[in-house]
Parts: C-alpha cells; structure tokens; sequence
C-alpha cells in the first residue's frame, strides 16, 4: 500500500491488515518457543556422527546412539537419581508448607494478611548468587552440605511462594458454605477438611506439587553452588560443559526440559488459576 | 423438647456492634422467622445459634443444654444455606446421607432415611446425579432434604429462597410450611422477605440495626406494630404516617380533621393507617391524588396530604384521576399511634 493511497484505505483493509500482524506475532511467538525444541528433539533422536556435522537434517534419524551414550556416560545415572531425589522432597516439602498456609490465606482474617502475602513473593527478590555464599557457610557448619535434604530445602524456599499463591487461590475458590455444612452435619474442622475439602482440591494440589517439582528439576545454581559429589542433572550437565561431546549436551538438555514440558501441559488450567484467571 | 433460648447475646465484629442485647424464647417445634433489611443482623443470630460465629456476650440454649461453647456437630442442629451448599463431588445420595454416615448410622438405616426424606422433597428420582446436574430449586430440596435427614431438633434456614425464581419460591414456600410442620421441629428461618415472613411463621421477630423491635404472630406484626420502623416495614406498601397534634379530651387533630386517640400527655403524636384501611366518604381526610395506579386487584392512589405522602387502595372500579381531591376515612378501629420521639407505639 503507498502513501498516497492512505485516505483511501477503508475499514476492512485496516481489519486485514491487523488480522495479518495478529496472525504473524503468533506464529513468531510460536516459532520462539518451539523452534529450539524442535531442534533439540531432533539432535537428541540423531547419531552422534551426524550431530557434530554439518549442514543439519531437518528430520530426525530416530538413531538412540547419543541417548545411549548419554545414559552410559559415568556419573549420568547417579545425578539423574540425585535430580529426581531432590525434586521429589521438594514437592513433598513444599505442599506441606504451602499448603497449610494457603488455607490459612484464604479461609482466616489475621492482622498483616496483605503483607505477608505479598512478602511470600517477596522471598523470590532475593537474587540466589547473593544468598549463595552464607548459604555454602551454614550449610557446611550444619553438614547439610552436598546432601539432598540440603539442597531440597533450598528448593523447598523457592516454590514455597507458588504452593502458597496456587494453593491459597484454590482454596478460595471452594466455599466456605461447605465446611460450614459439613460442620453442621456432624464434622470436625479435620474430618470436614478431608470428606469435602480435600476432594475438591487434589487435582489442584496435584498440579501445585508438580509445580514444585519442575522448580527443583530445572534448578542450576544453588545445585552447582551447594553440592559436590551428589550433583543433580542440571549440576552435573552444567559441570562437564566444556568437556563433553556435543551430542552429550543435546542429549542431556533433552531428557531435562521433556519432564518440565509434560508435566507443565498437563497442570496448564491450574497455573492459570495462580494468577487469579478463572480456569475452564 | 427443643426450645431455644437466647440470653442477652451481643456480637461485636472489631468496633462494630451487629447484635446488641437480644433475648428470645422460641418455643419447641415453632417456626421463627428472623425479618429484617440486609445488615440488621438476622443471619450473624443465626449463626451464632449454629455455633458458626461465637457471641460477643450472653448464652444460647438448645433444650436443656447450654450450647454457646459447643462446636456445630454437638448442638443438635441442621442448618439450610443461602447458596444450598450441596457438596458437588458426592450424589444427591450420598449428600443427603452425609450427616448419617458421620454419625456411623448402618447402611440399611442411611438408605431408609435418604429415601424418606428425598420422597418427601420429591427428588427420589435424582438420587444418582450430581450437584452440578441439578437446577436450583432441586438444589434447593437436596439442602433441606440433607438437613431433615438429620432428623434435627432445630433446623436453621438462612434465606434459603432467596437464590430461586419467583414461581419457584412461591411453590417452595408452600411446600416447605408443610413439610417442616410435619417434621416437628424447631425452625429459625432467616429472611428479608416479608411476604415469606408472613405465610411461613408461626412467629416474626422484626429486627433493626442489630436489636429486635418487635416478636410477635404475623398478625400482631401487621395490625398493632411496636414501633414507626415495624409498621413502615411491613405491609405493602407500608402504612402512612400523619402528624397529630392534641385537641384535648383525648382527641387529636390530623389533616383539619378531630380523631379519637390516647390521653397521653403529649404534645404531639405520629397518626399512622394502612393504605387499604382508608375508605371514600363524605368525612375524612381531605387528599389529592397524583399517581394512579391499576394493579388489577385493587387501584393504588399516592396522594398528598398536606406536602407529605400519604397511599390508599381503593377498589378497582373506581375511577380516579391524577388532581382529583378525595376525601379518605379511616376504619377508627385501625388508626394507630407513635411517640414521633421513641418511635414507639402509643396506646
């Protein structure tokens, strides 16, 4: 369209053309997201021969020899286990303590609610390189250096505040009616929580416990920083960087983000709920 | 045996007070119902009758217990929600045999309850379905049904009508009256709704900014109201109001016009009547119409009184016009009167 041809532009040509931009900035969102996955898949399902050649295949081999090299590569196994380790406290730890204080968020008025909700996230300000090195100190002193607990517990401090957010706006979304029947029909406060709560709520406790664990699977500094011998996956990837094979890195980059991508798909609806966006 | 009994009970929420001092007896196997404008304070007495809110000061009594210190399961009630709260992961079933289940009843006795009682609230036939399958008004039974399974000695009602559709509430009015009468127990039904007051109570207790102003039967309500704010309130529309001053010998002047009235000591007096205890005649209240409205059944006039507003019904063959003067006599036997100062009622 020229200059000249501006005054004569009309209101569907103006609708096309936004239709077009609306079209285009998706497809480029899109492309953002699933470009580097696309490849990542492909180099991981390709023979370490042709990863480390050059042009590319823009098809995958379906050859499993850089993920069994992966799986045979020395320590692998281990940081894999340390990884799933780790992530499974995590979500343990951080459901117990989110939990309980999400309900107390949404069920019970108490002097400084509004702050602390606030200071829940403010947890999340802190940058971790800061904190690192105290960290590293205490922990030594403790003995909770290079353990699982240790950095479980380091974790647990970054996805409390999500289990608190996601659990706090599901509990508000049962009403409070319910309890107030079911205390009427002969509960306690415990029984009422487990006979009519808690059924309405796992599905949401589910996808908040899977949260946490996401967290803590895809978690590299305080990994790096706050272990040695028990390194995780992200640790242990991170580490060897400048001395494995190409095919090694693709490979281990692969099994990292396929976990995360499953499970942050499958709780999609319940994130959403996290920002207070109605879900379904 | 259930009576209730509340015993100077107080509710303060931080600096604000929602009930002041209220003392009632409702006698076993009464329905009470709790009337009044949003914010009175009918729903916090209630639920400090279920044990959901706990009183500021004073005792709740249940039969011969005193109940204020136990928690909601040990005061003998069932409880009927503004918004139903039926559980929506369990069946209609298994929702109305909750409360039985809890309270460890065998199976064969839970099933001969639930079936009872859903036959009595005509949803036999739902048993299966869930909560979300279910419209309103069967919603609705399914709460009251829940509750009656129980087999309560008081069941506590919340504007339980107040979610439905005109039709249905009035259906569900006649319904309830009728079930709840036969179960015998005690009832305390909450509600902003003078209409569903007036047809369900054995007893109205008029409350007003956290005090109750008057607990009488629906008639007393209606014809000899305690105070100005009880008979503006009920009645619809409410009663008209008038100021009287004294012509002495008991007599009083309202409008130009002499009535008989109390030989207080007063130097003025609120002359009040119902719109439709006015009659055309050739005495009376001199009024101008300004708005006329047909209803049907009978013609609502607003008229002026000398600048203050003032209704009558009137049969509906009359012809009125806005402008026209009328001349109203009220029956003298339903004239009332209030101290303009206390608002209260002057015999």
């Amino acid at each position: 369209m020229t200059a000249t041809a501006t005054n004569a532009a009309t209101a569907p040509d103006a609708r096309k053309a936004g239709r077009f931009v609306f079209g285009a900035s998706i497809v480029l969102l899109c492309a953002w997201v699933l470009v580097p996955i696309y490849f990542l898949l492909i180099n991981t399902l390709s023979s370490p021969e042709s990863v480390n050649s050059f042009p590319k295949s823009a098809w995958p081999e379906f050859d499993l020899g850089s993920l069994t090299f992966f799986a045979n590569f020395q320590g692998i196994l281990q940081a894999m286990k340390n990884s799933v380790l780790v992530a499974a406290l995590t979500m343990a730890l951080s459901i117990g303590i989110g939990a309980p204080a999400g309900y107390a968020l949404s069920r019970f008025d108490f002097p400084g609610k509004a702050a602390f909700r606030l200071l829940v996230l403010m947890t999340r300000a802190f940058p971790l390189p800061l904190l690192a090195l105290p960290l590293a100190v205490l922990f030594i002193r403790t003995g909770l250096d290079d353990t699982v607990l240790g950095l479980a517990l380091v974790h647990t401090t970054l996805a409390v505040p999500f289990a608190v957010l996601i659990t706090f706006s599901l509990f508000s979304g049962i009403p409070v009616e319910l309890e107030e029947a079911a205390w009427t029909l002969g509960c306690t406060r415990f029984t009422a929580f487990t006979k009519v709560v808690l059924p309405l709520i796992l599905p949401g406790i589910v996808a908040s416990a899977i949260f946490a664990f996401v967290i803590s699977w895809n978690e590299v500094f305080a990994a790096a920083v706050l272990t040695i011998e028990n390194r995780t996956l992200t640790a242990f990837l991170l580490q060897n960087l400048d001395t494995s094979p190409i095919h090694l890195k693709f490979a281990g980059g692969f099994i990292l983000v396929m976990p995360a991508l499953i499970f942050i798909f499958a709780v999609r609806k319940y994130l959403f709920a996290m920002w207070g966006i109605a879900n379904r | 045996m259930a009576e209730i009994r509340i015993k100077n009970v107080a509710k303060t929420f931080g600096s604000y007070q929602a009930l002041q001092s209220i003392d009632l007896t409702i006698a076993d196997q009464e329905f009470m119902v709790l009337l009044g404008a949003s914010g009175c304070g009918k729903t916090t007495l209630l639920r400090i009758v279920a044990g959901l809110e706990t009183a500021s000061q004073g005792e709740v009594w249940i039969g011969n217990r005193r109940v204020d210190g136990l928690p909601p399961r040990e005061r003998g009630i069932a409880m009927v929600f503004q918004n139903y709260a039926v559980f929506p992961h369990l069946t209609v079933f298994e929702n109305i045999g909750f409360g039985l289940r809890m309270q460890k009843e065998p199976q064969a006795e839970v099933k001969r309850r639930v079936e009872r009682t859903a036959g009595l609230m005509h949803i036999d036939h739902l048993l299966k379905r869930y909560s979300g399958e279910l419209s309103g008004g069967q919603r609705q039974r399914v709460a009251v049904a829940r509750a009656l399974a129980m087999e309560p000695d008081v069941i506590l009602m919340d504007e339980p009508l107040s979610n439905l559709d005109a039709l249905l509430r009035l259906e569900m009015r006649a319904e309830l009256k009728g079930v709840l009468a036969e179960s015998r127990t005690t009832a305390i039904y909450v509600t902003h709704d003078q209409v569903e007051a007036m047809s369900l109570a054995d007893r109205i207790a008029v409350m007003h900014e956290g005090r109750i102003v008057q607990a009488a039967t629906p008639i007393e309500v209606y014809r000899n109201p305690a105070a100005r704010f009880v008979a503006g309130f009920i009645g619809n529309p409410p009663m008209n109001f008038l100021p009287a001053a004294p012509a002495g010998g008991g007599n009083w002047t309202v409008a130009g016009q002499s009535f008989a009235g109390p030989s207080a000591d007063r130097r003025k007096l609120d002359f009040a009547i119902r719109p439709e205890d006015l009659r055309p005649a050739d005495r009376g209240i001199t009024a101008t119409a300004k708005v006329v409205e047909p209803l049907g059944a009978h013609l609502l006039v607003t008229c002026d009184v000398d600048g203050a507003q003032f209704r009558a019904v009137l049969d509906s063959d009359m012809v009125v016009r806005p402008g026209d003067r009328l001349t109203l006599a009220p029956l003298p036997d339903r004239i009332r009167w209030f101290d303009p100062e206390t608002t209260e009622a002057v015999a």
